[in-house]
């Protein structure tokens, strides 16, 4: 393998310039590059819009929006953006793009061209959203305030400007891109390993995309179908969600987390694959029950799509439906806990280095398992009574999604940023980072859980003055975390300014997937010659 | 100087949270630095409060097991303690007990649980019927057996009077009696609201086009309140609910005033339509 690889690195020439090889790139390093990019600069603007929440929640009464409106305006943005623009396009776009094809022994992604959509679909999605802010929205103020989840009838009469229709656009491109991604990572991974590289050879990242890549085919299209019924609800006279002229709101909620619970397991899964190749890398030690851990993925895929009304226990629901949901929800636990446990057995008996990478990872894994019991609890409808729309909810999904998927996405970043780059990054600049946002999103995030605990309802502009304790607690943390991120700022622009280069696999023998068989960056084509995996 | 206040006001708090250490549960509403449920004044709340001790038990040693075990394995794993490191990969019981143990865990779980969501769907027969009606951004109830009906509407900061908590008060609170089974029916009458009351453990979207049916049973007098918990535009955080609980007599002496009440203004206007 290694000899192919040098071989390779002769042919670095051949790429093209300028316009031709980004706006049209085809090439799935370039796009992966670019889908990371793209991440972010929204991931700073989603950033932004919480740091505004947080100032205006840190004491009761309102301080900096003059119309609470602006606020949910905020929040949905917020919540859009990193669940759409954010998360999604690193971890499937960037990481997907870059390390799919590099891992299977692939020379590019099935369909180059399709590839070149998804990423500028999204982008143009992004623009919508955007553009959004400053439509006409409720009446008064600008932009669409219904919340990410966009539940009717707030988001049909309740909306009347055209900002949410910009909006419900913005989702629909964003899915027909993640759509198209979705096609090409299955064809990809299905049709382009390796010799030799079967599926159950697979790197647990491969598995992790190909699962999440389901989910996307899966559970998209119904959101397509939704927000289409939504559009016409609002322009074209229709009634799907409007009980004056026999539809029902409820019908809305069922379309939308039929494909919302799936989602959070589409942010969430590809986490899963990072965390577990970066464990095993530092650990100096194979994934410990490997087949286990690539089965419980599928499971928690599968399953995932049996438990949406568990968001809707408090909608009406009949009880024996919600005894279901419970039922349902609460087995997701089992596979869940297969891979925290494995990974912990991975680190058993190995030889741990503390790289940057290895933190994030490991903050990864005790943070997820924070969030995962609080999911418990949550599962149980009887306690969701008083939990639902909470802050306890906040926090919950914040532990799993705020700090699990990005604290997965960080990891990824330092773990394959050198060989991406060709760069070292700076361990004193990443650790600093990790500790400022460990800190940062446990001081955010942990009192949340108290908060909703004494009743503080969601999306609130303003609250009861018991609640300001905690709030102030809560922003002063965002603010640290806020901080770390232009830490990260900053090594990003370090690595690039000092441009120490590094070897093909920096890790050692513990990185044992094809990645680290190439050099650091790989040539623009790679694997000319295909690898083959004994 | 608003820097400098602030930075104060942060001091203050965190001081005061070293000081009081964990704050007594409010009660009809939070309190500062509160970590827990509002004092239950309901049953149900009673047992929802109960479960969550036990889950959170569970949970936490759970969180502390998998910290323990981390914790253990950097120290004890890490390169200057184990070189070299083992090529293990199966145990196939260890892996059977990791998936066969968290299902017991969760039939514990289950168990008090469906107890507890299925003890929430009992109604009992009602001695107080009310419906309330969200609207954006207040709420309406009626009596319909007594032929009562009012707007219950924020007061605003402005208007308060001194000891009434800020984004909770209304002007019309609704009043029933106490240790009596109040239905609540649940409308609206544009987009989703609602209606949520920590004390009572009671949280129930009224949603458009439907009549959805939540009950509670208050066992202490005093006033209770909540606040919409479901996001509906934007003076979503500015439309509480109070609930005002008083003994059988005050109860009856309340919907004969209202009632009389009610009748002086209907026959106003019969008088004026004549």
């Amino acid at each position: 393998m290694a000899q192919t690889a040098q071989t390779e690195a002769a042919h670095h020439d051949d790429r093209p310039h300028g316009v031709t090889r980004w706006l049209f790139s085809t090439n799935h390093k370039d796009i992966g590059t670019m889908y990371l990019i793209f991440a972010l600069v929204a991931g700073v603007v989603g950033g932004l819009l919480s740091m505004g929440m947080r100032a205006e929640l840190m004491e009761p009464g309102m301080q900096f929006f003059s119309n609470p409106e602006m606020f949910n305006v905020f929040v949905t943005a917020h919540g859009l953006i990193m669940v759409f623009f954010m998360v999604m396009p690193s971890t499937m776009g960037g990481f997907g793009n870059w390390m799919v094809p590099l891992m299977i022994g692939a020379p590019d992604m099935a369909f180059p061209r399709m590839n070149n959509i998804s990423f500028w679909l999204l982008v143009m999605a992004f623009s919508l959203l955007v553009t959004s802010l400053f439509m006409p929205g409720a009446a008064g103020t600008t932009g669409a305030g219904s919340g990410w989840t966009v539940y009717a009838p707030l988001s049909t009469s309740g909306m009347p400007g055209i900002a949410m229709d910009f909006a419900l656009l913005s989702l629909h491109l964003a899915g027909a891109s993640s759509i198209l991604g979705a096609i090409n990572f299955i064809t990809t991974i299905f049709n382009m390993r390796a010799p030799g590289m079967t599926l159950h050879k697979m790197p647990l990242f491969v598995w992790a995309v190909l699962v999440t890549a389901f989910l996307l085919l899966l559970s998209l299209p119904v959101l397509a179908g939704a927000v289409t019924m939504l559009l016409t609800d609002r322009n074209f006279g229709t009634a799907f969600f409007d009980s004056a002229h026999g539809g029902d709101p409820i019908l809305w909620q069922h379309l939308f987390w039929f494909f919302g619970h799936p989602e959070v397991y589409i942010l969430i899964v590809p986490g899963f694959g990072i965390v577990s190749q970066i464990v095993s890398t530092f650990s100096r030690k194979p994934i410990f029950g490997y087949l286990g851990m690539a089965y419980a993925m599928v499971a928690i895929g599968v399953i995932g799509f049996v438990v949406w009304a568990h968001h809707m226990y408090a909608a009406g629901i009949s009880v024996n439906t919600q005894a279901y949901f419970v039922f349902a929800t609460m087995v997701i636990a089992v596979p869940t806990g297969i891979k925290i446990f494995s990974w912990i057995a991975t680190m058993w008996g190995g030889s741990l280095r503390f790289d940057t990478p290895m933190l994030w990872a490991i903050g990864f894994i005790f943070l997820f398992t924070v969030g995962g019991v609080t999911g418990v609890v949550l599962s149980n409808a009887g306690v969701d009574r008083s939990l639902h729309d909470t802050y306890y909810v906040v926090a919950h999904f914040h532990y799993t999604m705020s700090i699990g998927a990005v604290f997965s996405i960080f990891a990824g970043w330092y773990y394959w940023s050198p060989k991406m780059w060709g760069y070292m990054y700076s361990e004193t600049l990443g650790k600093l980072h990790f500790w400022l946002m460990f800190i940062g999103a446990n001081l955010t995030f942990f009192p949340q859980h108290f908060l909703g605990l004494a009743g503080m309802p969601r999306r609130y502009a303003d609250y009861p003055d018991a609640y300001a304790g905690w709030n102030m607690v809560s922003s002063i943390g965002s603010y640290i975390g806020f901080a770390g991120l232009i830490v990260f700022l900053f090594s990003i622009a370090y690595t690039f300014a000092r441009k120490q280069k590094v070897a093909a696999n920096p890790w050692g023998a513990g990185a044992t997937t094809l990645e680290w068989t190439l050099p650091s960056p790989p040539p623009f084509h790679t694997y000319n010659t295909l690898p083959r995996i004994k | 100087m608003a820097i400098f206040h602030r930075a104060l006001t942060i001091l203050a708090g965190l001081g005061g949270l070293v000081l009081s250490g964990p704050a007594l549960a409010g009660e009809g509403m939070a309190s500062p630095w509160e970590m827990g449920f509002q004092n239950a004044a309901s049953p149900i709340m009673r047992q929802i409060t109960d479960f969550h001790t036990y889950v959170t038990i569970i949970i936490t040693l759970i969180a502390l097991f998998v910290l323990g075990l981390l914790i253990y394995v950097m120290m004890r794993f890490n390169e200057k303690r184990n070189p070299e490191p083992s090529r293990t990969s199966h145990n196939t019981a260890l892996e059977v007990a990791w998936t066969v143990l968290p299902i017991f865990i969760l039939v514990a779980i289950a168990i008090p649980s469906f107890r507890l969501l299925f003890a929430q769907y009992d109604y009992p027969k009602a001695d107080v019927t009310i419906t309330a009606t969200g609207n954006q951004w207040y709420w309406s109830y009626e009596y319909p057996d007594e032929g009562i009906s009012f707007d219950s509407i924020m007061v605003q900061d402005a208007d308060l009077k001194p000891g009434q908590p800020r984004l909770l008060t209304v002007n019309n609170e609704v009043v029933v009696p106490v240790n009596a089974n109040v239905i609540v029916d649940l409308k609206s009458n544009d987009v989703i609201h609602d209606w949520a009351m920590p004390s009572f453990g009671v949280k129930l979207d009224a949603v458009p086009g439907r009549l959805q049916k939540t009950w509670f049973r208050a066992e202490r007098e005093g006033t209770f309140y909540g606040q919409c918990s479901e996001l509906c535009g934007r003076n979503h955080a500015f439309m509480p609910i109070a609930v005002h609980v008083v003994s059988q007599e005050e109860y009856d002496a309340w919907v004969a005033k209202q009632k009389s009440a009610q009748l002086d203004s209907k026959g106003k206007v019969a008088a004026i339509e004549n």
